[in-house]
């Protein structure tokens, strides 16, 4: 059992994202992280899905996925040379004095950016892997973290090979 | 310039469809009229669940794509289950469904229902068409969809506003439809498939295991041949019944919970097994583990989901069934010697034929031996679900594909009766019998106003035992006898048969089997016979759920 990180280039239609996401249910496969939006082809969208699974389970999620009629590709990125990132939006409580500066200096290690400064609060934005962003939201946390949002993972490939369209 | 229902009509057209099963309603008029004098026939079911296993068992006994139609919200849901059905025997049905108009979408509208929502996980693909000129094209994509591949329903959701429209853009269908995201693999890999030869050359057990996906992809000549070349017995699954003839010496009947004796021992003592077009169903296997246990396996699907899904398998060969057993006998070089194995084969054959207690009683299963011997396997037997089904899949000796037609998947109660409607459109030149239960007749016996109108000539033979059979069957294997909620009160079917102008004839007697049987084929229209069966027979030999295969109970000795 370990997480898989899935490329999946769909058509930029209605429904694809319900299809998938139906399908991922129905077969109890267990959606870690998900991420959708727009990609190079204007008519595709790219779904970066994090499954986990042992091999036999990764292969039929991959199966079952490529069996949609929407889908033009999936790829499995794991044991594979690529950038993974998540982005993450944090507002902390920072009173104004010691703990504004702490904070940060933190953001400033973790090279996330201040997005939002308000009277009690700061909004830091990050991106990073996942590993990355659960430290710095550990390290927050001892300063009152009041929300957090989180995108899913997406990834891609590193030097020349691409997740296109091939099918 | 022409509107979005007559596009439909003539998209239909240039698919090849000849009959469509339907139910109007408010969001279909547009269709309706334009059905009213076009060339193809409507067949007007008196529920839509029957609409769209009619279009099931038209395709199953036809091979082609079967049509079925209702209008919004309640008339499309009630086409549900039989998409469901269809689904899970990789059928191919293209189910047409009005819906309200595109401004009032997702307004809760009058006779509104997300359909495509609610079908996502039963179609193969379904289609909201949002505009006229859309129309054509999802039509062709829709008919090529059920078809190509692993067959299987597609729907198409017709808002009122769309079929009412003007198409706008005249451009006429291309003729080939290509899908970026949809491309079956037809061929199998050549290097896949000296491996499986390979196999098969060192087996000394071997076994084929042929399911539905060789009736569906026409390929039972090359089955047979293959079989017949490599001199390798075959068992099919309750799919598969006619893919190879039941009276061939390499034929070892149906496999599984209700297998043969014959067919389960050789499962657990083969060495090589060749599953054709078969998924590894629960029901196939009984307990995984013990599946095949000492075996090799070759997997040839077209569905590369299936693969691996959940046996795991030597050599996966993905392809049409057809292309690779054509593959698989033009490369073939050495025959296999299976003379000892089919030694031991045919002694379980001899030894534990399917049997059944024939005395003096009226028992189920020489009902179905005699339409058996009566009909010589050329007719379309169809069934409804529970003991009957069993029955027949074992009494019944099927000889050719799409000559039998029953819910394996979905196990549908309800879908035996209307299936026999669309086969008999399908194959009008033969006889079409739905061996029922009293049960499950019961769950679309409102199709006799079907039959009835358009003289369609069925022939309903029910095995009345006054129970839901094999859920009592259960109750007294594994509940102690506790006959909870499965005893049903004497229906009199004649009657009811009568009351809808078709002809029926009550039997109790043995001795008046085959004359009932023979006076029901003989007449024109619809009959109906109501057979009153001994009441607590039981289907054997019985695989207990978890146990494996050759555990089974209700055995002769070998
Ligand atoms: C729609 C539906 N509901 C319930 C069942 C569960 N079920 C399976 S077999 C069976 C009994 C069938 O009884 P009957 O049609 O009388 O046939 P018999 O077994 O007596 O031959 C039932 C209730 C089912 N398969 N389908």
């Amino acid at each position: 059992m370990k997480p898989h990180t899935l490329s999946v280039l769909v058509e930029n239609r209605a429904g694809v994202l319900s299809r998938v996401a139906g399908m991922f249910s129905r077969r109890g496969f267990n959606i870690e992280s998900l991420a959708v939006g727009t990609c190079e082809e204007p008519d595709m969208s790219r779904i970066t899905i994090v499954v986990n699974g042992n091999d036999s389970v990764v292969e039929q999620v991959m199966k079952q996925t490529n069996k949609l009629i929407d889908v033009i590709k999936v790829s499995d990125l794991t044991e594979r040379e690529s950038v993974e990132r998540e982005l993450a939006l944090i507002k902390v409580a920072a009173e104004p004095g010691t703990s504004r500066a702490e904070i940060l200096q933190i953001a400033d290690i973790f090279r996330a950016q201040v997005v939002d400064v308000g009277a009690k609060t700061l909004v830091l934005q990050v991106a990073g892997d996942t590993d990355k962003i659960d430290a710095l939201e550990k390290l927050l946390r001892q300063y009152g973290i009041k929300e957090l949002v989180r995108t899913g993972k997406i990834a891609i490939l590193r030097g020349s090979k691409t997740v296109t369209s091939s099918k | 310039m022409k509107t979005g229902a007559r596009t439909l009509i003539e998209a239909l057209q240039r698919e090849g469809v000849d009959t469509i099963f339907g139910y109007p309603g408010g969001a279909v008029l547009p269709i309706y009229d334009e059905l009213y004098d076009s060339s193809i026939r409507h067949i007007l079911v008196r529920h839509e669940q029957a609409a769209a296993h009619a279009a099931d068992g038209y395709a199953r006994a036809s091979g082609r794509v079967g049509v079925c139609l209702a209008t919004s919200g309640p008339g499309a849901c009630n086409l549900v289950t039989g998409i469901a059905t269809a689904y899970m025997d990789s059928i191919p049905v293209v189910a047409l469904t009005g819906q309200v108009p595109t401004g009032l979408l997702g307004n809760d509208a009058f006779q509104e229902s997300d359909i495509t929502g609610i079908t996502m996980p039963v179609t193969k693909h379904n289609y909201l068409v949002k505009s006229a000129d859309d129309l054509d094209r999802m039509v062709q994509e829709a008919f090529y969809i059920a078809r190509t591949g692993r067959p299987g329903p597609v729907l198409l959701d017709l808002p009122k506003d769309v079929t009412t429209s003007m198409v706008k853009s005249a451009k006429p269908a291309s003729g080939t439809v290509s899908l970026r995201g949809y491309q079956p693999t037809y061929e199998g890999h050549v290097r896949q498939i000296d491996k499986a030869l390979a196999l098969i050359a060192g087996a000394e057990r071997p076994l084929i295991y042929a399911g539905g996906g060789v009736v569906l992809s026409g390929a039972s000549a090359e089955l047979l041949l293959f079989a017949e070349t490599a001199a390798i017995p075959v068992t099919t699954t309750l799919m598969g019944l006619g893919a190879v003839p039941g009276d061939h010496p390499l034929s070892l009947g149906m496999l599984g919970m209700h297998g043969t004796q014959s067919a389960n021992y050789a499962v657990t003592e083969c060495d090589l097994l060749i599953a054709v077009g078969a998924r590894f169903d629960d029901r196939v296997t009984g307990k995984i583990e013990t599946f095949a246990p000492n075996a090799g396996v070759i997997h040839i699907d077209i569905d590369p989901a299936e693969i691996g899904k959940n046996k795991t398998v030597d050599v996966p060969i993905v392809g049409d069934v057809k292309a690779v057993l054509q593959a698989l006998i033009s490369r073939m070089q050495k025959h296999g010697n299976t003379a000892a194995w089919m030694n031991r084969i045919n002694a379980w054959k001899a030894q534990c034929p399917p049997g059944y207690r024939d005395d003096d009683h009226l028992r189920p299963q020489y009902v179905v031996r005699e339409l058996s011997d009566i009909l010589k396997g050329e007719a379309v037997v169809v069934s409804e679900v529970g003991q009957n089904q069993m029955w027949t899949a074992l009494h019944y000796c099927f000889k050719k594909p799409r000559t039998w037609i029953t819910s394996g998947g979905l196990g549908t109660m309800g879908y035996g009766f209307p299936a026999a409607i669309g086969a008999h459109y399908a194959r009008p030149d033969l006889p079409v019998v739905d061996v029922a239960g009293d049960g499950s007749i019961q769950m679309n016996i409102q199709e006799l106003g079907t039959v009835a109108h358009y003289k369609i000539p069925v022939k309903i033979v029910i095995l009345n035992n006054m129970y839901l059979g094999m859920v009592r069957q259960w109750q007294e294997l594994f509940y102690d006898r506790r006959y909870s909620y499965t005893e049903l009160p004497p229906v009199d079917f004649v009657r009811i048969a009568n009351a809808y102008g078709v002809d029926g004839l009550m039997v109790d007697e043995k001795a008046d089997v085959r004359e009932a049987l023979e006076t029901a084929l003989a007449t024109d229209g619809p009959f109906v016979l109501d057979f009153r069966v001994e009441r607590e027979e039981n289907v054997y030999p019985m695989v207990p759920a978890g146990a494996a295969i050759n555990e089974m109970i209700g055995v002769r000795q070998k």
